[in-house]
């Protein structure tokens, strides 16, 4: 018997894919990589990369079953793990170029980030560079979740983004950040569903020991 | 406070690492691995990698470099010279580069900028200029290490750029680069006001004053930076804690 944790990492063609798995690796993770859903088998630890445009990584996702497979998955009780694109597919619907239904496991809509800051001002778009998290606003303890360890404003991790999840239940919502004045949702977590919206393959050490928490949970 | 990222760029030929002035004259000054591991341990935010052989000779020979330091460097990667197409762009982009940087590929056909940016996101996609003041508030952009002509203005082709889908500028002044006498602060001003994706300055730094200024102009929050760092003339805790005690918000690794 081997005490290295699997993970199962679906492969829909985004372009961070292998850094995920590169970050895993490094962490103790063996990785296995499934490119068609039916190749999926028995999974432990289902981890979701992405990056880049909603319609058409949630088009990849269906087109190569991934979508009943996520869903089955979460069912089971089992971890899984949403990082950028891959968080935002779990909610209802976002915005990005037209209307695109998400995967509905979480309720919320995925909104374009604000061109302007809370004064008025111009802010860049994409939201780019790393920023600290912080407390959501239920103020839920980060214990067993995968901040494990870590303290509210004092963890920068690496966003790379221009639209961003509005979970409607705030319980769902383990961390935020802050970005022209407003809060952005960085992590959403219930029950065994974690997903970030900034990328803990991208973000040092900070982010490796977020995926060493992941690989406990 | 401003976050600000602080970026050691590594300009690579054929298996070293090395640095020129004015992007020219170049110098070998080692192992590009050894030195991308050590800026990401001490704290770098972001690292960019450019092949500055590429795109004249038109063959891409930087992945192996990426690849061995993806296994090891778990900060984002930015990687430019020489790709000209969408397949380029993946290659590199599975070598373990999170953001492809282009140049000369999109100033001869600017389609490619929508190309790369319509397949992997206009977060991976970088708009690479080199600079080269040519009158009062007037910049023309070069290609192949500034040396080549493109008749495009500066400004305007920022704004084209980020029109087509580039999500991030890298701004390098020819003038600038390698004399580490400063960033050219009317040329950063100018174009990081006008673009409305960040922009990250490079070349010229030379002292901590430089980086506050670059930093202090609103919309600039990231800056690029080489020799300083090669030869040990500053160090990124230096540069980190003069970004803190400017007031702006500088990752702690």
């Amino acid at each position: 018997m081997t005490n290295e944790p699997e993970i199962t990492l679906v492969d829909y063609g985004m372009a961070n894919m292998l850094n995920v798995a590169r970050a895993f690796r490094h962490c103790g993770a063996k990785i296995r990589i499934v490119e068609k859903a039916s190749a999926a088998g028995s999974i432990d630890r289902l981890v979701v990369p992405g990056v880049g445009a909603f319609e058409k990584s949630i088009c990849a996702v269906r087109q190569n079953g991934f979508d009943d497979l996520i869903l089955s998955h979460i069912e089971t009780g089992r971890p899984f793990l949403g990082i950028c694109v891959g968080m935002q597919m779990l909610f209802d619907t976002s915005e990005e170029f037209g209307e695109h239904q998400g995967l509905g496991i979480l309720a919320g809509r995925v909104t374009k980030i604000a061109a302007v800051d809370v004064n008025g001002n111009k802010q860049a778009v994409p939201h780019i560079g790393w920023n600290t998290l912080v407390s959501p606003n239920t103020q839920r303890p980060w214990d067993s979740t995968l901040f494990a360890h870590r303290t509210p404003n004092a963890e920068s991790v690496y966003f790379v983004h221009s639209f961003t999840a509005n979970p409607v239940d705030e319980h769902d919502v383990l961390a935020d950040c802050l970005y022209g004045g407003r809060r952005i949702c960085a992590a959403v977590q219930r029950d065994n569903i974690s997903a970030t919206q900034f990328h803990p393959e991208r973000s040092g050490e900070a982010g490796l020991s977020m995926i060493r928490n992941f690989l406990v949970l | 406070m401003k976050n600000v990222r602080i970026i050691p760029r590594l300009d690579i030929k054929g298996p070293n690492l090395i640095k020129g002035i004015h992007l020219e004259g170049l110098r070998v000054v080692g192992d590009p691995h050894f030195y991308a591991l050590r800026y990401y341990e001490e704290g770098a935010d972001e690292l960019v990698f450019m092949d500055v052989v590429a795109s004249l000779y038109g063959r891409n020979n930087i992945s192996g470099i990426i690849e061995r330091a993806a296994d090891r460097v778990f900060i984002p990667i930015t990687v430019g010279g020489g790709i000209r197409s969408v397949e380029d762009a993946r290659h590199i982009l599975r070598s373990g580069a999170d953001k492809v940087a282009i140049n000369t590929a999109a100033v001869q056909r600017p389609a490619v900028i929508s190309e790369i940016s319509r397949e992997f996101g206009s977060q991976a996609t970088v708009l690479s200029i080199e600079a080269k003041q040519v009158g009062p508030s007037r910049w023309e952009a070069y290609t192949d290490n500034g040396r080549e002509r493109t008749g495009l203005d500066v400004i305007e082709w920022t704004k084209r750029a980020v029109e087509l889908g580039v999500g991030e500028v890298l701004l390098t002044s020819v003038d600038k680069e390698g004399t580490r006498k400063g960033y050219d602060i009317e040329l950063v001003r100018q174009v990081s006001e006008c673009a409305s994706v960040p922009v990250i300055a490079s070349g010229g730094l030379g002292t901590l004053a430089h980086l506050t200024t670059a930093l202090g102009l609103h919309f600039c929050a990231a800056v690029a930076m080489a020799d300083v760092l090669h030869y040990n003339r500053l160090s990124l805790r230096d540069i980190k804690n003069s970004a803190r005690e400017a007031g702006m918000a500088a990752r702690v690794a």
